[in-house]
């Protein structure tokens, strides 16, 4: 849809393993260290944890904190970051008209309570019966607030005060994509002005880990890079905040905000899953935007998650489409849902440094350009979900 | 070729070409709207599972659809599929397989459910104390007998069957889900993006740990016998909603598009209304502000005002506070005309669907409108003094309506508000 309006990041949130905020995720990335990872507390099982966190800073009242679980607190954490990045933090006015999209997971188990009811089910003969006794002696209704899918974005309407609209996607990487693809559209076509896109995921816990190893798709063993990952490869899943906030540029400029980027274009898409189909979709979707990319300055920031066929498909379209490539997961692990919103707040930093950061692993191809202006960031979901945007510098 | 149709704001119109319903009164909207009409409940004792235990034990599922041990994933997934062919046939889009637009799916939350965690746990066969490790040890052998768990998979599997365009968006808003699903097929078709699109709420969650998760917040009526009269939203003793399942699809499109290709156009969704409330995690403002202003945007939305609404389809919960800051609300902007406008609640015979709400009751507020018939609140019995609205208490009424309004409200802040009216001569 040409011919409509330009679409800013005016602010980015970000909290992973690698620190808070753009700048500290840039300069590790730079460095290219290697990842803070945990393969001890969930053995075999790799995950990267957070850093410690003042959740005060963000959350300044526990009786807000005591009311929500990790997930949500690490999510509202990101979100006030974003909204303090640009500019809007504390101001009810642009607070008010502030529409939000929040991509989440399902919430969280109380392990201990699962573990301590299944571990009675088996000496009663009347399961039934036990089951419901247990769950309404042990279940905590807070509990039940942090696993309301949309009350991260309850909470950061509480906290923060953002209180435009409200809308909550799930599934995985395709709900976090599909959060920042339409909250692009709306802004595009002038149905909002300014959006808080987002999404946080809670890694560092069994229940997750249970749903991501039914399907057998856990790194365990050894890291390595999301590149080299062996025949079947696996995924490092990562505690991970991020939130942009997104802003029609004339209401950006109105109120004198600064552009972090552009993002001229965000597709996403389903297919069957078949061989080919991965690559076949990437192509389609870098084929719509192909005459646009210049590519002395252009690069890709990759979220593959490190699951095969998935990475493999997308490292040979990436290898076809021929523009320097760098991974993020290798660095910050999987953080699903928000994964693609992180990437995001990743590829402003390389626009704003005009570079790219430090490979790791064979998939990362190409040298850095120079003067990096146009950011390619792909998003291939575990299971399904193909995607393609495109950030741009504005100058 | 005749100039394109606009709204007051220039913008695409949207009509809904197709409607499809499940709810706990049955499969299909025709059977449902005859029970609706004749003040029929659905609600129900539980009979999935031992209700020993539990402060409630009744709801309002859909036992027609239900087979033994379906999963809340499966039977969810199965009643958004069958409101979502009786929409698309009716609306005679697209071809088989074939739907021209894309898909805005609200699905219940899904997690891994007791029932697998106690199967995983008999595959361990742990000695000690079951734990999650235990689990995980198993996890694979269980997905490779019975699945692997998947957030998304419901809406997956829809746009496989229907053949929507796009990825299929999957969304949650607590209780006003099945609005917003309505919501975004609406922006899409107003920004141009596509001609037509698939809103479906659907919600089949009923599961014992569902139902204490509400009961743990005091949410749902313990008033069990008779199940049938437990739902008694606007009444003086109402004392919590009533859980239920069911399923709405709405086919939306573009008016021009639907008139080309000689569609019948059930209805037109001229505008809608969003306020999130920061006052608190389940209960609302105080003040009713945001549920004032999500009306009042949606009447603006609409490019309407008050005196155009004949009619409102209530969120109507049954819950003392739902009940009581919804007429705050509805008297707020609607004023001294409130008495004149009929409000009734649906749930007061179908129950609390939940995540589907939103997708049922505008289904039903379009049917309102097209059999010029207002359902009825049943179980009204006992008035609240303090709540003066003409809630059509217990029978159905026949009315001259053109234009109506359907609330929904939820949890973490959320209200929405869509304004629909009959197609313009």
């Amino acid at each position: 849809m040409s011919g409509r309006r330009e679409v800013w990041i005016t602010g980015v949130g970000l909290l992973t393993c690698l620190g808070e905020g753009v700048e500290a995720n840039w300069s590790h990335l730079q460095r290219g260290d290697p990842p803070p990872y945990d393969d001890k507390s969930f053995a075999p099982y790799i995950v990267h944890p957070l850093p410690p966190v003042n959740f005060d800073k963000q959350i300044p009242k526990k009786s807000d904190q005591r009311q929500m679980e990790q997930w949500q607190r690490i999510g509202v954490y990101a979100a006030g970051l974003a909204l303090a990045d640009a500019g809007i933090a504390g101001k009810p006015d642009l607070l008010d008209v502030t529409d939000m999209i929040v991509a989440a997971a399902g919430g969280e188990r109380d392990v201990v309570a699962d573990a301590a009811i299944l571990t009675g089910m088996r000496k009663t003969a009347e399961r039934g019966t036990f089951l419901n006794e247990r769950l309404m002696s042990d279940l905590r209704p807070t509990l039940f607030l942090a696993q309301l899918p949309n009350l991260l974005a309850g909470n950061i309407s509480i906290v923060h005060g953002v209180v435009g609209s409200s809308r909550t996607f799930l599934g995985e990487e395709a709900a976090g994509v599909d959060a920042v693809r339409i909250a692009q559209a709306r802004i595009a076509a002038g149905q909002s002005e300014l959006t808080l896109v987002g999404g946080a995921y809670h890694a560092t816990r069994w229940d997750v880990l249970l749903v991501f190893e039914q399907s057998g798709v856990a790194l365990k063993g050894a890291f390595a890079p999301v590149w080299d990952r062996g025949p079947q490869g696996g995924i490092a899943l990562g505690n991970m905040g991020a939130f942009l906030v997104l802003e029609s540029r004339e209401h950006a400029q109105a109120r004198g905000a600064r552009a972090r980027g552009r993002i001229s274009s965000v597709a996403s898409d389903r297919n069957k899953r078949q061989k080919g189909d991965i690559e076949a979709t990437l192509l389609r979707q870098w084929n719509a935007i192909a005459g646009r990319i210049d590519r002395p300055q252009a690069a890709v920031i990759s979220g593959a998650a490190g699951l095969q066929p998935a990475t493999g498909a997308e490292h040979a379209t990436l290898k076809e489409i021929g523009l320097p490539v760098r991974n993020t997961g290798t660095y910050i692990g999987h953080g699903v849902e928000a994964q693609f919103v992180a990437n995001l707040g990743i590829a402003t930093a390389v626009l704003e440094h005009g570079t790219l950061f430090a490979p790791a692993g064979t998939g990362d191809i190409g040298s850095s350009p120079a003067d990096i202006s146009q950011v390619l960031v792909t998003s291939v979901g575990n299971w399904r979900g193909e995607a393609l945007a495109l950030v741009e510098r504005v100058v | 070729m005749a100039a394109a149709t606009r709204d007051k704001q220039g913008r695409p119109v949207v009509a809904v070409t197709g409607i499809g319903v499940v709810t706990s009164l049955g499969v299909g909207k025709s059977d449902n709207w005859v029970k609706l009409t004749g003040g029929v409940s659905g609600i129900r004792r539980i009979s999935r599972f031992p209700t020993e235990g539990l402060r409630t034990t009744i709801a309002g599922t859909v036992d027609d659809v239900y087979r033994d041990q379906m999963s809340p994933a499966e039977l969810s997934e199965r009643v958004a599929l069958l409101a979502g062919e009786e929409a698309v046939a009716e609306s005679g889009i697209g071809a088989k397989g074939r739907f021209p637009g894309p898909l805005y799916l609200a699905p219940p939350p899904l997690e891994i459910e007791w029932s697998d965690r106690i199967k995983m746990a008999e595959m361990a066969a742990s000695t000690a104390d079951t734990g999650y490790p235990d689990l995980m040890r198993v996890a694979r052998e269980f997905a490779a007998k019975h699945g692997a768990f998947k957030f998304g998979i419901i809406g997956e599997h829809l746009a496989e069957h229907f053949g929507t365009e796009g990825s299929p968006v999957s969304l949650n808003t607590a209780c006003a889900s099945g609005a917003t699903a309505i919501q975004l097929g609406m922006d899409a078709i107003r920004r141009g993006d596509c001609q037509a699109a698939l809103a479906i709420g659907a919600d089949a969650s009923l599961t014992p740990e569902s139902l204490v998760r509400f009961s743990l917040l005091s949410a749902l009526s313990t008033q069990n016998d008779p199940p049938e009269r437990a739902s008694k939203p606007f009444s003086k003793n109402r004392d919590g909603f009533v859980l239920a399942e069911g399923a709405a699809a709405l086919v939306l499109e573009n008016l021009d598009h639907a008139r080309a290709r000689g569609a019948r156009v059930l209805g037109i969704l001229e505008g809608y209304g969003e306020k999130s409330d920061s006052f608190h995690r389940t209960r609302s403002s105080p003040d009713g502000k945001p549920i004032i202003a999500s009306l009042r945007n949606a009447l603006a939305d609409a490019g309407v005002g008050p005196q155009d609404i004949d009619y409102i389809n209530a969120h109507g919960t049954s819950t003392p506070e739902n009940d009581k800051m919804e007429h705050l609300g509805v008297s707020t902007v609607f004023g001294e005309s409130m008495r004149g406008i009929p409000i009734s609640s649906n749930k007061s015979m179908i129950g609390h669907t939940l995540t589907a709400a939103g997708a049922v009751e505008a289904g039903f507020t379009l049917l309102t409108l097209q059999h010029q018939r207002v359902p009825p609140t049943i179980n009204h019995a006992i008035p609240d003094p303090a709540i003066t609205l003409d809630v059509v208490p217990n029978v159905a009424r026949d009315a001259k309506l053109r234009r109506a309004m359907s609330n929904s409200f939820g949890f973490g802040g959320q209200n929405v508000c869509l304004v629909m009216a009959l197609e313009p001569a």
